[in-house]
């Protein structure tokens, strides 16, 4: 019985990735204390080396998520709140590599009403198209990756690929669109430890209270704000 | 060479709320039992301990509680004329797994069935004529009355502590409570829980519409308690996190809070965990199962033989269970014949969203599964479905399980998906929105039903349980007629703005989407053994040692959560195996 009380092969697999975190932790701690104005949007995630993505992806993930989330005075940019950094982290745990997907063939085309039917799992989904966009824009705009290009140029790709208007090798845009805004959304409003959403500041955005998870005392209060910032799974304060 | 381990009086398969309870009965008759889970064992420490459950990339991404579909999942398609495709991403339903199943992920909304609802082919036809039923639809009347179950519902509840109010008690009725349920035997164990906002003004924009609002019967324990099993648990603290999640604070029953610590203590109990069953065993004749063949924990094959099989697992694993080992006929759409895989249903599940602006502090992370108000006006007997223009009825309700940002914020209409105007729809939306829904019955049709895909096959080399299954023209309208009932009534709270996803004419069931992990059919219960796999005590007809409890048994669903009933039916059956079967193993009905 103790045995089986040991968390399973694939948790034991996500700890072993969660162990890459000291780095980004001690960035963290150290800004979480200087965070209390409101401007500071925390640390600038620049320093994070990606062990996943090439530097020619990472350059894509940077442009892409900024797009995607950009700097406003609304909240942090994806950038801003270390969404590549989460990227990078989470296309190493099983998850992305298809640990709970179906993944056997064979692949054969269906209506969109049965989900994605290729046979690649999420980090491939974003490599392979990366790659296809890439391709797209050095032929398009004179040898300039994606990275390179205007703002408006970038915008307007991203918006072809989410109306499935762009042709890529090797996989729909579509799909590749979905699953990049899928984790992108997911590194904005993640708990801090997962490398996304540095110093609480997308949930302070929106007002999202964090792991708080005891609202015992708020459930029939109607005529003010929820009062208190959001704490994360560490116990720290935003 | 497979290992062979002692026999014992009963082997269940599968560890969730049908599991548990049989094995609970199985042992207080003095039987020794063995449960074979398929998952990891789990319990509230540590499995469900706060702060790590409620990390929502881990629950509601990752999965964690949920069945790898890696391993097993089934194949979808729209018609027999199609070729089905696996379900390869979690999506429209999803099953459990571990010790606790569905029943440590579900929500805790825990309702019994009107007692209409029993009967509903023999009522359509004696209100509305034999002809009103459509051709093609293939409902049936439960072979068991409200009556049968009133004893094992109550009981269900109190095991579980549910919070709620009765409408009718004893035959009177009582107010705050729901007018037209079927009449009650004693008070909820609970009173009902507190309203969040959204529950709160459901109750005024029902009252003003003319409905009559109730507290949504919820296994959410509104206070401290102590079931009768001698299991406590703990007042709900509205975490927001219920549906995904293991509960972290005693409050949502579950099998592994409300029945398992008195099982594990057992002696003639023993609990495997990482054991899967991979098909049941049957003897020459083909009408006695001698026990079942599992993977144990390091894959080696595993022979446990036993005089009785309780197939316990999530209902279309129980489908998928009987298909693999031959026990009944698989069902033939062409010709009608056979029973396993017949009448699949599922649940016809539709969301309207009120957005308000920032004066309005509808929190929606403040949450609790089960919890909320619903109103009972426009299901059984109360809709005139002639005039309506559908079978079935369904509910309205309001009921905020909790949300995240990772679950997702639904925007506002025009809202787009991305940018600057997207971030500004998220931060409008996230504190200032909730939602009601409409929960639908699905009727059963000739068309939709459970076999096994010639062509995709699961880890273990199984051929994968095969789903066909699209929406019907009377779902379609049924989503229509409720979508618009819920709109209409939402105006009288004034959003900002109002969102509602009724189902278009000719709109094909989406796999992809979440809805309802409420799949039902497949094995149903009945008095017929050419037209249900089940007898009225969930006893295959084919082979009477295997008993098959679970939503499997619904020869279609109603516009409830099934659990209450589930768990109901697998009490009488627990109930008819110790009266009955111990003392005579064999068929309990005659035909």
């Amino acid at each position: 019985m103790s045995d089986e009380k040991a968390p399973s092969p694939s948790r034991r697999q996500l700890f072993k990735s969660l162990g890459l975190v000291p780095i980004a932790a001690v960035g963290l701690a150290g800004c979480a204390r200087e965070a209390d104005k409101p401007a500071d949007l925390g640390p600038a995630p620049g320093d994070y080396k990606p062990t996943f993505f090439t530097a020619a992806e990472w350059a894509f993930i940077q442009a892409a998520c900024d797009q995607l989330i950009p700097a406003d005075n609304i909240g942090p940019s994806a950038s801003q709140a270390g969404v590549p950094e989460f990227i990078d982290r989470h296309m190493q745990t099983p998850y992305a590599s298809g640990d709970i997907w179906y993944m056997q063939g064979p692949f054969i085309e269906a209506a969109p009403q049965f989900g994605y039917q290729g046979r690649l799992p999420v980090r491939d989904i974003l490599r392979v198209g990366i790659k296809g966009i890439d391709a797209h824009c050095a032929k398009q705009f004179s040898g300039k990756s994606f990275a390179q290009l205007e703002h408006q140029d970038q915008e307007a790709l991203l918006k072809s690929a989410e109306a499935g208007k762009l042709e890529l090798e090797n996989i729909s845009a579509k799909e590749f669109f979905n699953q990049l805004l899928n984790e992108t959304r997911m590194g904005y409003f993640c708990d801090p430890k997962h490398g996304g959403n540095k110093n609480m500041s997308a949930w302070k955005m929106i007002g999202y209270p964090g792991m708080r998870a005891d609202y015992t005392n708020w459930v029939e209060v109607r005529d003010q704000p929820y009062p208190l910032p959001p704490v994360d799974l560490d116990g720290k304060r935003g | 060479m497979a290992i062979v381990k002692p026999k014992v009086d009963a082997v269940i398969v599968g560890m969730g709320w049908t599991g548990a309870i049989m094995a609970k009965e199985l042992t207080d008759a003095g039987l020794r039992v063995v449960a074979l889970e398929r998952g990891p064992d789990r319990d509230t420490q540590p499995d469900f301990a706060y702060p790590r459950v409620v990390d929502e990339l881990e629950g509601s991404i990752h999965r964690k509680f949920l069945q790898s579909l890696a391993k097993e999942t089934v194949t979808a398609r729209h018609s027999s004329k199609d070729t089905a495709v696996p379900y390869r991403q979690m999506g429209s339903f999803k099953p459990g797994t571990g010790v606790g199943g569905a029943g440590t992920h579900w929500s805790g909304c825990h309702f019994r069935a009107l007692r209409e609802d029993f009967n509903l082919r023999s009522n359509m036809k004696q209100r509305y004529g034999a002809k009103f039923i459509p051709e093609g639809m293939t409902i049936a009347d439960f072979p068991v009355t409200y009556d049968d179950l009133e004893p094992h519902f109550d009981h269900f509840e109190y095991v579980c502590g549910t919070s709620g109010k009765a409408g009718v008690l004893n035959g009177a009725k009582i107010p705050g409570g729901n007018p037209f349920e079927a009449s009650r035997s004693r008070e909820f164990p609970l009173p009902p829980n507190r309203n969040y906002l959204g529950a709160e003004l459901f109750y005024k924009a029902a009252r003003e519409v003319g409905y009559s609002a109730y507290p949504i019967p919820a296994s959410n324990a509104s206070a401290a308690y102590v079931n009768p099993y001698g299991c406590q648990m703990g007042p709900c603290n509205f975490c927001g996190f219920c549906s995904d999640y293991g509960c972290l604070n005693y409050s949502k029953a579950s099998p592994n809070a409300s029945i398992l610590p008195v099982l594990r203590l057992r002696k003639e109990f023993e609990l495997r965990a990482h054991a899967q069953v991979l098909k049941v065993n049957l003897d020459g004749t083909r009408s006695r199962a001698t026990g079942v063949t599992y993977l144990d924990a390091d894959g080696k094959e595993t022979e446990q033989p036993a005089d009785l099989v309780l197939l316990c697992a999530f209902s279309l694993f129980n489908v998928h269970l009987m298909l693999l080992s031959g026990i009944g006929k698989p069902y033939d759409p062409v010709s009608e014949t056979g029973t396993v895989g017949r009448n699949y249903s599922y649940q016809n599940l539709n969301r309207v969203t009120l957005f308000f602006d920032d004066s309005v502090q509808a929190n929606g992370f403040i949450g609790i599964g089960g919890g909320g108000a619903t109103f009972d006006d426009l299901n059984g007997n109360q809709l005139d479905n002639a005039k309506a223009g559908f079978v079935g009825g369904g509910v309205i309700w309001a009921r905020q399980p909790g949300s995240g940002p990772i679950r997702g914020i639904s925007t506002a209409p025009g809202v787009p998906n991305w940018g600057s105007a997207w971030k500004q729809g998220v931060k409008d939306a996230f504190r200032h929105s909730f939602y009601y829904e409409v929960q639908g019955a699905c009727m059963a049709y000739r068309a939709n039903y459970l076999d096994l895909d010639p062509t995709y096959r699961d880890a273990f080399g199984r051929p994968l349980l095969r789903m066909t299954f699209d929406w019907n023209a009377n779902e379609i309208r049924a989503s229509q007629f409720l979508v618009g009932k819920a709109l209409d009534m939402c105006k009288v709270l004034n959003p900002k703005a109002l969102s509602g996803d009724a189902k278009k004419d000719g709109e094909h069931y989406n796999i992809t989407r979440y809805q309802s992990t409420h799949t039902c059919g497949g094995a149903i219960m009945g008095t017929d053994p050419k037209t249900s796999a089940l007898n009225r005590y969930l006893q295959s007809w084919d082979v009477p040692n295997v008993f098959a409890p679970g939503a499997n048994a619904f020869p279609q669903n109603n516009g409830y959560n099934p659990t209450g009933m589930v768990g109901a039916l697998t009490y009488w059956a627990a109930k008819a195996i110790r009266e009955q079967y111990i003392k005579s193993p064999g068929a309990l009905i005659h035909t």
